[in-house]
């Protein structure tokens, strides 16, 4: 097990390293050229050979890149052109909104998804299975920045049960983690639904209830255990999605995290947000994934034993 | 086998009275179990005998009330246990005979396994969920590993199922099923996914079991074979009903239906060079709206007119020995 996990880590190092490279290179010669950006229209080409130098953009790229990765380490990724203070720390002060967001749709998606799961697939054609089904389509079909228009058009100005926009109170949480949670709920409630069909058919669940095995722990103990092993994984992909935050969600509701920070930042050319955006996320993902095959490992004892 | 167990005490214990379950599918009601009567007695081991699709797997789950539901249902007749009719019991009272008093084991050991428990709690869930249980199973679920021969069992007790091998498997699931002392247990092919040497090993630990703890046993196998090994009384199954019984010997002696003689022909007789193995032409009935008479007819080489049209009524040639068809 000891093993298991150090191996994971390793990877999970290498894997940064790579990503750490990859987004040095693809803003080196994808994005515009920063000093001519920062620089305002009257400046000499003196003084944006200063401003090379400053930058240290005159040195060959190879140094720059091992500057780069320096200073990655140290946590440092260069400081936003719009609010002159390091980038990091501006995506941070920004990051609580979305990470409440996202926590509050996860929480929403997961005891709504997997209860209408289960419940459909212990229960086929009964209402909440019809009515599962249903919704299911419709939340995978309907585009999040649709419903979440056509949601604050009724409960924000025709029926102004809820307000449109900002952070603050409870209710201002509603419609977007509704939003936010709308496709994960279908996707969780189909992927939990099948995968406990397949568990109750199984030999094993009736094997259980020959031994007279109660049916309530027949379903959560024999057939949700085996089920939660392919659910496990889209669980853990809706928990990055949301905490990393919405684009759509955010700048619809005019939540103030992250995903609307990305936003304005592309719009003001902010590259160095944009960056720290980048390598954040993906600091994130790689990190849910090391977490996720740990947690693999201790439902599933095949993978702790290989 | 000795006469001490084909002398048995006697006393019903299970009886079947004209059980119908059937399968309520888009193309049509599918007959799985089609008026199936028979009693097993105390301590008796009887061996149901047909090949796939007969119905057998249906018939024992039926027995446990465990039909594949939404699709599966007992439609009608009486399942006497001890007197008392199983289909009549409420699903709580069902669930406490299950693994209690009645059990079984199925026929693939690896995928009857949870995979994901250890063999330890799967053991001592017959146990746990029939009696009040304070602190821990371990001693017991060993005691059982013990008895049905699985090799070091402090430490097996401790294993995952994939950590067993088929065979161990079956001994497992043979120690769930006797956890409890049941008053039968049904054994739904278990030796089919085993390798034959495991196979007889199996077939003698459940003999051993048997003798040792007086349940009665329903073998289901499609392998005469086994039967012979240690069943004292044979039950013939096919297209959904009961066409033979017969103690054993006697059934191997003078098969009556011909379905039955088809059966011991098709038997590979070692040192007896036959060349072509015997086998029954046709294909076995569909279950999907059978036609009114007897099921084998349009297999079988001596049917007359009324065979297509009348189902048999059961004629008993000599005790212990009956047979559904139109030739006696």
């Amino acid at each position: 097990m000891q093993g298991y996990i150090l191996k994971r880590v390793l990877i999970a190092i290498v894997t940064m390293f790579v990503v750490l490279t990859v987004v040095f290179f693809v803003f080196r010669m994808g994005a515009a050229d920063p000093v001519s950006i920062m620089l305002p229209p009257d400046a000499t080409p003196k003084d944006a050979q200063k401003l090379t130098k400053k930058f240290g953009l005159d040195k060959p790229l190879i140094v720059q890149y091992g500057n780069f990765l320096k200073n990655a380490i140290r946590g440092d990724f260069g400081a936003s052109f719009r609010y002159s203070e390091p980038a990091l720390t501006v995506l941070f002060s920004r990051f609580p909104a979305s990470l409440e967001l996202g926590l509050v749709a996860f929480l929403m998606a997961l005891s709504i998804g997997l209860s209408i799961g289960i419940i459909s697939a212990v229960k086929p054609d009964s209402f909440i299975d019809r009515f599962g089904r249903v919704f299911a389509l419709g939340g995978m079909s309907v585009p999040s920045f649709w419903a979440g228009v056509m949601l604050i058009l009724f409960f924000g100005v025709t029926l102004r049960w809820l307000p449109i926009a900002g952070r603050g109170s409870l209710l201002n949480f509603i419609m977007p983690a509704f939003c936010l949670s709308l496709f994960p709920i279908a996707l969780l409630t189909r992927l939990s639904r099948s995968a406990m069909l397949d568990a109750l058919k199984s030999d094993y669940v009736v094997m259980a209830r020959i031994k007279g095995v109660p049916e309530i722990r027949v379903i959560l103990i024999h057939a949700f255990k085996n089920a939660s092993i392919s659910v496990v994984t889209v669980i853990f992909g809706i928990f990055q999605a949301m905490i990393l935050g919405s684009v759509v969600i955010e700048n619809i509701f005019s939540w103030p995290g992250i995903g609307r920070l990305v936003l304005t930042s592309f719009f003001f050319r902010d590259y160095p947000v944009v960056q720290v955006y980048v390598l954040f996320v993906t600091f994130l993902v790689v990190m849910f994934y090391l977490l996720l095959d740990i947690v693999y490992a201790y439902i599933d004892p095949r993978i702790r034993y290989q | 086998m000795k006469d001490k167990q084909l002398d048995t005490e006697n006393e019903e214990l299970l009886v079947l009275k004209d059980v119908k379950t059937s399968f309520f599918t888009k193309k049509g009601v599918v007959r799985a179990v089609d008026g199936v009567n028979f009693t097993i007695s105390k301590g008796e081991v009887v061996g149901l005998v047909g090949e796939s699709g007969c119905g057998k797997s249906i018939t024992s789950l039926s027995i446990m009330r465990l039909v594949p539901q939404p699709a599966g249902k007992i439609v009608s007749g009486e399942i006497l246990f001890k007197n008392e009719d199983l289909l009549k019991k409420s699903e709580d009272e069902m669930r406490r005979i299950r693994g209690d008093r009645i059990s079984m084991i199925l026929q693939d050991p690896m995928v009857s396994m949870n995979q994901l428990l250890k063999v330890g709690y799967q053991l001592g869930e017959p146990y746990r969920y029939h009696h009040k249980v304070s602190g821990s199973l371990r001693e017991m679920c060993i005691g059982l590993l013990k008895k049905v021969k699985v090799p070091a069992p402090e430490s097996r007790v401790n294993d995952y199922p994939f950590q067993f091998s088929g065979g161990m498997c079956q001994r497992a699931l043979i120690a769930m099923g006797i956890a409890n002392g049941p008053d039968l247990l049904i054994a739904d092919e278990p030796t089919t996914a085993l390798d034959v040497t495991i196979q007889a090993q199996i077939l003698k630990l459940m003999k051993d079991i048997q003798r040792e703890s007086r349940s009665s046993i329903i073998l289901i196998t499609h392998d005469l074979a086994t039967v012979a090994q240690i069943c004292s009384r044979l039950l013939v199954m096919y297209g959904g009903r009961i066409i033979e019984k017969a103690p054993v010997k006697t059934f191997y002696k003078k098969p009556a239906h011909p379905y039955s003689v088809g059966l011991i022909k098709s038997v590979p007789v070692l040192g007896r060079p036959s060349g072509r193995l015997y086998s029954i032409d046709g294909q076995p009935p569909s279950l999907l709206d059978p036609p009114s008479g007897c099921r084998f007819a349009p297999r079988c080489t001596q049917a007359k007119k009324p065979c297509f049209e009348i189902y048999p009524p059961e004629t008993i040639l000599e005790e212990g020995h009956k047979v559904s068809c139109w030739l006696y």
